[in-house]
């Protein structure tokens, strides 16, 4: 209880309290995520009904093996974070400390193979701004395409950056014993943080990927 | 009768609670931040009023001649982006919010003390942004960045203003999260959702339309920024992108803005009102209602600025309807603020004077706005200074004087000091009058077809634009006097005592200035807010 009581803020009556206030911010500060994303998948939409076949044709000129690869990547680490977080509710400290490193390496592999889309991208000339090189008659809109999959991929990537210094940090804190199976609760808030940057990647995942793949 | 037992020697006040200027600006206590926040929005208030001083010298002549047209576009846009975000968004929730909210719940502090200052210094740095943007030679857009004049055409600082309304909007989404945690998680025992006062409600709707719309500004202005760089994006036309997609999004943020402006206000004049004519405030949960009714149809009404851009008749047709349906439950929040004055013991002191003209420039404005959301009617009154007036009534009339009336009413209780109520009195109404006289003549100019956005005008408005410019300077003498009058009390003024309105809510409880903590001893509440007896 020593932790729980030490970190108990002078404007609480007590840690219930504390954790109830806590959680509550963070589900508030991911519904602002929502809609962070959502502005831009409304975009996606609007513009890919104007124009089907030039985004279909986007789509196709994606890395669909990389793109499944870092889905499940992302979706292996999404597993890691719970799995420590339930080792911590339980009283462990060392393999849940390991387990959140494992969740941070995943996602820098995320970042790295993102990385390498993005350059092969560049090769191909297929950045609208920077180095955009296609011909034809659907050249045009697809740019339309191009400036989303980087904006949304882009902004993604920054929340998984974001995520795995605070998954780092989490565990180095899971490793000093700065939690308990009475106090987690920065840890199971920064859990939160990494599901929704997985769950926006699966909405990211078919509509950046597999969409103009179908026909 | 709500209570506080304590029988100990009153504590410190948050005001002697260290003197240094390190205790201020590495502060977690809430009622410091507000005061951060209310200096901090004082100054931006008067140089967004300055720019429109220089608007309204220029129009007394037809002839561009005080401006040139670049001049004034600029004039007009600095106006439009100082008011609106760095003083008519933050200006009730960030002061008197910040102050009030956790004293009315009975709580020693907001649910998040550092994410609170942080947010204060995020509206700093936008700040810094936008001043940096004046200096550096201003920027044309007007406030509303219309693409793809903003991304493609405009040379003047747009990066600078978008980079500093996209920062001082995750100052409003942190101030937003902090209500709303807080106003679940940090209410005293007792303090159901049905007792909490009407100012309580009006908060914590706001924060949810705050934290639902602002990251969708935010958002839009980083597509506006990379268009900017990057030479494309997906607002341009020449690809095939859509200029109107970009106001949609611009309209989704900030037609709920305009209830951020103006459901706080609502707020304070539900707790002047009832204080003022010592009555309970007639039908609670309508009001409650109300304000959550709407915030809630706030969100699905944007598309009434956009009945002449090229948007589909039937989406017209159906924000048309909205937004006529919005007007119900602002229509009962007038109903049952009249109904709360009628057999009250009205006492006509400087809050009530401020909450009574709030509700008639209120009305005014609300009505013109059922004329604006007509499709038909805006065609011809679109663009015109009738939709200046109209929203100059909401956001000035209405807003800026509920906030003058809050911060009068609670000045006792921040300050712990009484101000001169004739002084106050006078400049209330001055400000009525000079608030008439200012914008009443543009609902005729708008009218008779004069647009907005330009220096120069047929000589036939004439009569009414100088109407117009002479009740801006009565305006802005009305706005002078509050800093003189409320300045000489901070020194001269007599000590308020606990409680000088003899008003209900928790915060009365305390002393003037309160305590660090605000409460001594946790209150206990066992009765619903406007509990008053006596009429």
């Amino acid at each position: 209880m020593s932790t729980e009581s030490a970190m108990l803020a002078q404007q609480f009556d007590d840690a219930a309290q504390q954790r109830e206030a806590s959680a509550l911010g963070m589900w508030t500060f991911l519904a602002t995520e929502a809609l962070f994303f959502g502005v831009l998948f409304a975009g996606y939409t609007v513009c890919r009904v104007r124009f089907p076949a030039a985004f279909a044709a986007g789509s196709r000129h994606t890395d669909m093996l990389l793109g499944t690869i870092e889905t499940a990547v992302l979706l292996t680490s999404s597993c890691a974070v719970a799995l420590a977080l339930r080792d911590v509710q339980l009283g462990g400290r060392r393999v849940a400390a390991w387990l959140l490193v494992l969740t941070a390496a995943l996602g820098l592999s995320f970042l790295v193979m993102h990385g390498f889309e993005y350059y092969s991208e560049y090769r191909e000339g297929l950045i609208p701004g920077i180095r955009y090189t296609q011909q034809g008659p659907l050249a045009g809109p697809m740019q339309l395409f191009f400036c989303l999959y980087y904006f949304i991929t882009g902004f993604h990537s920054l929340h998984v950056g974001i995520g795995v210094i605070l998954l780092l940090v989490m565990a180095r804190r899971t490793w000093r014993a700065r939690f308990s199976a009475q106090y987690y609760t920065p840890l199971e808030l920064s859990a939160l943080y990494w599901h929704l940057v997985d769950i926006v990647w699966i909405f990211v995942y078919p509509l950046i990927y597999l969409v103009g793949r179908a026909g | 009768m709500n209570s506080i037992e304590s029988a100990v020697p009153p504590p410190r006040s948050y005001l002697d609670d260290g003197h240094s200027l390190r205790s201020w600006l590495f502060t977690h206590d809430h009622k410091r931040i507000a005061i951060l926040y209310a200096l901090a929005i004082t100054f931006f208030f008067f140089l967004g009023g300055f720019a429109a001083m220089l608007i309204r010298l220029e129009l007394i002549t037809p002839a561009g001649d005080l401006l040139t047209a670049d001049a004034y576009n600029k004039a007009f846009t600095f106006h439009g982006v100082v008011m609106v975000w760095f003083f008519l968004i933050p200006s009730i929730p960030a002061t008197l919010g910040n102050f009030l909210l956790p004293m009315m719940i009975g709580a020693r502090d907001m649910a998040f003390p550092r994410l609170n200052l942080f947010s204060w210094y995020l509206y700093m740095i936008g700040g810094l942004f936008t001043l940096a943007m004046l200096v550096l030679g201003g920027v044309d857009t007007g406030w509303t960045f219309y693409t793809p004049f903003s991304t493609m055409f405009s040379n003047g600082h747009v990066m600078l203003t978008v980079v500093g309304v996209f920062v001082v909007g995750f100052s409003s989404i942190l101030t937003g999260i902090n209500f709303i945690v807080t106003t679940h998680s940090m209410r005293a025992p007792g303090m159901t959702w049905m007792r909490l006062p009407l100012f309580v409600w009006a908060m914590y709707a706001v924060a949810l339309v705050m934290v639902l719309a602002t990251p969708v500004l935010a958002m839009t202005l980083s597509l506006i920024a990379l268009e900017r760089i990057f030479g494309v994006g997906i607002f341009d036309p020449a690809l095939g992108g859509d200029p109107v997609l970009f106001q949609h999004f611009f309209w989704f943020y900030s037609h709920p803005a305009v209830y951020i402006m103006v459901l706080p206000a609502m707020g304070v004049v539900s707790e002047l009102i009832t204080a003022g004519a010592r009555k309970r405030i007639f039908g609670y949960r309508f009001m409650v209602w109300a304000i959550v009714g709407i915030s809630v149809v706030g969100f699905l009404v944007w598309g009434h600025h956009m009945f002449v851009a090229g948007q589909s008749m039937y989406a017209s047709m159906v924000f048309s309807i909205l937004s006529f349906i919005i007007a119900v439950p602002s229509a009962i929040k007038v109903f049952n603020w009249t109904a709360t004055l009628y057999k009250g013991r009205i006492d006509f002191n400087a809050p009530m004077l401020y909450a009574l003209g709030f509700v008639g420039l209120f009305m005014l404005g609300g009505m013109t706005g059922i004329f604006l959301a007509a499709t038909a009617l805006d065609v011809s009154l679109h663009d015109t200074y009738f939709v200046v007036a109209h929203f100059h009534y909401i956001m000035v009339g209405g807003s800026v004087m509920a906030y003058l009336g809050g911060i009068h009413f609670w000045w006792p209780k921040v300050t712990g000091r009484l101000y001169s109520q004739a002084w106050a009195r006078f400049a209330a109404i001055l400000m009525f009058f000079g608030f008439n006289l200012t914008f009443f003549p543009q609902y005729l100019l708008g009218y008779e077809g004069m647009p907005r956005r330009y220096h120069e005008y047929l000589p036939q408005f004439q009569v009414l634009n100088i109407l117009s410019s002479a009740g801006a300077s009565i305006l802005a003498v009305s706005y002078l006097l509050p800093l003189v009058y409320l300045g000489w009390s901070l020194r001269h003024g007599p000590r308020a005592g606990p409680n000088p309105w003899r008003a209900k809510g928790l915060e009365w409880l305390t002393d003037s200035p309160p305590p660090t903590h605000n409460f001594e001893v946790t209150p206990v509440v066992n009765e619903g807010p406007y509990a008053y007896e006596d009429a």
